[in-house]
């Protein structure tokens, strides 16, 4: 169980994520995106991170794999308003985000996500 | 030369997932109240999260403790992770990028001590572990 409330607009879920996460929290979290993902067939998630104070470890693996597993039932991710600090500190740890596409916030995240579906109907054309 | 002073501002028995968060909340607190930036602060904090996880992913329960510390000309924070649990075998190994008993990340120990001004390690082997680090304000 955890409190954070997922929005649908469209094709697209939005996750703004407002509370401190332990690690139960976040793994179940992650179960209920994926679900929503699959229960409305979503092509994009963003995840607002715009109000978390810290990105650790196991919070970073959760994103990451997040958004792995969005992309294999066909939505894109996009992580929007991760703070300065967060970004900086990701780098002493020495946690690689991978591929992950950030987004100054959520209005940003829906632009780069349009972007992005426009490119994939173009493959699915050719 | 570091002196601790009189005052123990946090103690804090861990036993389970939430008490990580209280413990990270509470020592983010005690930095803002002693001038830290918001950088100090998520750095510090991001530290305390991987080694209060640490204690109870890999011992069970443990105590963390901060302090405010004070030498000739600065003052800074101490927090000290102990546990009774199984101990680490290699400690240069476990600082290892990567090197996890556990199949996680592996990169909380090592990261933990990249985030932060000093940072010490005790471990014996069937006695526990335990981890000071100490962030001074400039
Ligand atoms: N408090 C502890 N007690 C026993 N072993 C520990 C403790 N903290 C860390 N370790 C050991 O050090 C290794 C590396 O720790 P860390 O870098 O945090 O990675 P992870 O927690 O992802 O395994 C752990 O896998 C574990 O073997
Ligand atoms: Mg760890």
């Amino acid at each position: 169980m955890n409190n954070v409330t997922i929005l649908k607009i469209g094709e697209t879920i939005i996750v703004p994520i407002q509370i401190d996460l332990h690690d139960a929290a976040a793994k179940s979290l992650q179960e209920d995106i994926l679900k929503r993902i699959e229960k409305y067939g979503s092509k994009g998630l963003i995840i607002d991170v715009s109000a978390v104070e810290i990105i650790d470890s196991f919070l970073g693996r959760v994103l990451v794999e997040t958004s792995k597993m969005a992309k294999l039932m066909g939505a894109d991710t996009v992580i929007a308003g991760m703070r300065k600090e967060v970004v900086l500190t990701l780098l002493h740890l020495g946690l690689a985000m991978g591929d992950l596409k950030t987004a100054l916030n959520i209005e940003e995240g829906l632009v780069l996500l349009s972007r992005q579906q426009g490119r994939n109907n173009e493959k699915s054309i050719r | 030369m570091k002196k601790v002073s009189d005052s123990l501002k946090i103690n804090v028995e861990v036993m389970d997932q939430e008490d990580v968060i209280v413990v990270r909340q509470e020592i983010r607190q005690l930095m803002r109240g002693l001038g830290f930036s918001l950088m100090d602060q998520t750095r510090v904090v991001t530290a305390v999260s991987e080694l209060a996880r640490n204690i109870i992913v890999h011992a069970g329960q443990g105590r963390v403790e901060a302090y405010q510390v004070i030498d000739q000309h600065r003052i800074g924070i101490s927090c000290i992770f102990t546990d009774e649990g199984p101990g680490i075998h290699d400690v240069q190994k476990a600082l290892e990028p990567g090197f996890s008993t556990a199949n996680s990340m592996g990169i909380g120990l090592g990261g933990a001590k990249n985030l932060c001004n000093e940072f010490d390690i005790e471990s014996a082997l069937g006695k526990g572990t335990k981890v000071t680090i100490t962030e001074w304000l400039k």
